[in-house]
């Protein structure tokens, strides 16, 4: 490859695709509402960046970048995201007075720097990696680290290992006070009820409709008067906003709660197990009794 | 013909992630920016890389891989002990500091 030739052609034209893409996916940290969005954006720079790596002749770098960042890191950003809740919601109060705008002029001046820098800066023509790569690309750099940078490498896995038990010691809980059993929960439960906080239900939560027709979660129970019973829908999805009301759902529900449903006396009912079948009526009493 | 196209980008990928990191009150978000910052980083070594024609670039991007890895573990389990014990991840409630 002559030295004019490194990173034009194909390459460049590749580039002019990802770059913009990747610039615009990256704007998704800074103004996506929901922390997941911002994740994907970061995720779609990663996965660029590992092809921009294999234009530029580093693919062993390209492929460790996939499996390192979006196969590793994203996975477990993606993973305290859930953990810590999907309410979790950027505040927009701000501690400090127009730190927005103090931030954005930063990031300006950030880039009249950089771009000073690199406008001015004479770089030479590439000279490509065409030498370097001969014996490909992954055993030169496998010469590089296991030769020259070999302490490096070591400290590296002291590192790391440092960094699991960091982790490890860190998420460990320890038990500060008794464990809470059933006879404790009950009595907490009892107590919020009198004070007149929480859901203010003794029993358990009722569980969310299941119906014939939306056998899902999201649909909330009805009471004996037909209006829908918030608590009995998860609250991941009550915060999420996809709680459905009982008149999204098709038929028998939808006409139970506008109240216009009334049992079809004309047709007759359907043959339920106990009368179609004896034995099984049978066990039914049988259970009944014990 | 220069590279100087992978470190335009570069420097807007960095100010991108910095600007997050200065802006988003979200723990987990602010992280995100640093993540972007060390990967704008890790493009403009490689490119940089090519440019010489050695791997040392490659090399280094390497290592800031690894110990940008390291930092995740352990920056996320922070996050993960302080929601724990504050249920927030705001990275302005965690104030126990003051007065």
């Amino acid at each position: 490859m002559t030295e004019s030739a490194v990173g034009s052609g194909g390459e460049l034209v590749l580039f002019c695709i990802i770059g913009p893409l990747m610039v615009v996916a990256a704007l998704a940290l800074l103004f996506a509402r929901k922390p997941v969005h911002a994740a994907v954006g970061l995720i779609f720079v990663m996965i660029g960046m590992a092809f921009l790596y294999t234009a530029l002749e580093a693919p062993f770098l390209g492929v460790a970048q996939v499996v390192v960042y979006t196969g590793a890191i994203m996975i477990l950003f993606v993973f305290v995201l859930m953990l810590v809740g999907v309410d979790a919601a950027d505040s927009v109060a701000e501690t400090i007075r127009g730190q927005r705008w103090i931030a954005v002029a930063l990031g300006a001046g950030l880039v009249a720097v950089l771009a000073g820098v690199v406008l001015t800066a004479n770089l030479p023509p590439a000279v490509g990696l065409e030498e370097a790569n001969a014996m490909t690309n992954p055993v030169g750099v496998a010469y590089e680290i296991f030769g020259s940078t070999v302490f490096a490498l070591e400290l590296v896995g002291v590192l790391l290992i440092t960094a699991a038990l960091g982790a490890i010691t860190l998420t460990h809980k320890e038990r500060l006070s008794a464990i809470r059993d059933q006879r404790a929960t009950v009595r907490l439960r009892q107590r919020a009820y009198a004070r007149g906080e929480g859901s203010q239900v003794l029993t358990p939560a009722p569980a969310p409709g299941v119906y014939a027709l939306h056998n899902a979660a999201d649909v909330p129970a009805l009471d004996p008067e037909g209006n829908p019973i918030d608590i009995s829908v998860p609250r991941v999805l009550r915060i999420r906003g996809q709680e459905l009301a009982p008149a999204d759902v098709d038929g028998h529900v939808a006409s139970i709660a506008s109240g216009t449903f009334v049992q079809p006396v004309a047709s007759p009912p359907a043959p339920s197990p106990d009368t179609s079948d004896p034995a099984a009526g049978r066990t039914d009493e049988e259970g009944g009794e014990r | 013909m220069s590279l100087m196209h992978y470190l335009v980008l570069s420097g807007i990928l960095f100010t991108i992630g910095a600007v997050t990191v200065l802006v988003r009150r979200n723990a987990i978000l602010a992280f995100m920016g640093v993540e972007l910052m060390l990967n704008s980083c890790n493009l403009a070594l490689v490119a940089f890389s090519r440019v010489h024609g050695t791997l040392t670039g490659q090399v280094m991007a390497f290592y800031v891989m690894v110990v940008a890895a390291a930092e995740v573990v352990v920056g996320l389990a922070i996050i993960v002990s302080i929601y724990r014990a504050r249920r927030t991840v705001s990275v302005d409630e965690p104030s126990l500091l003051r007065n």
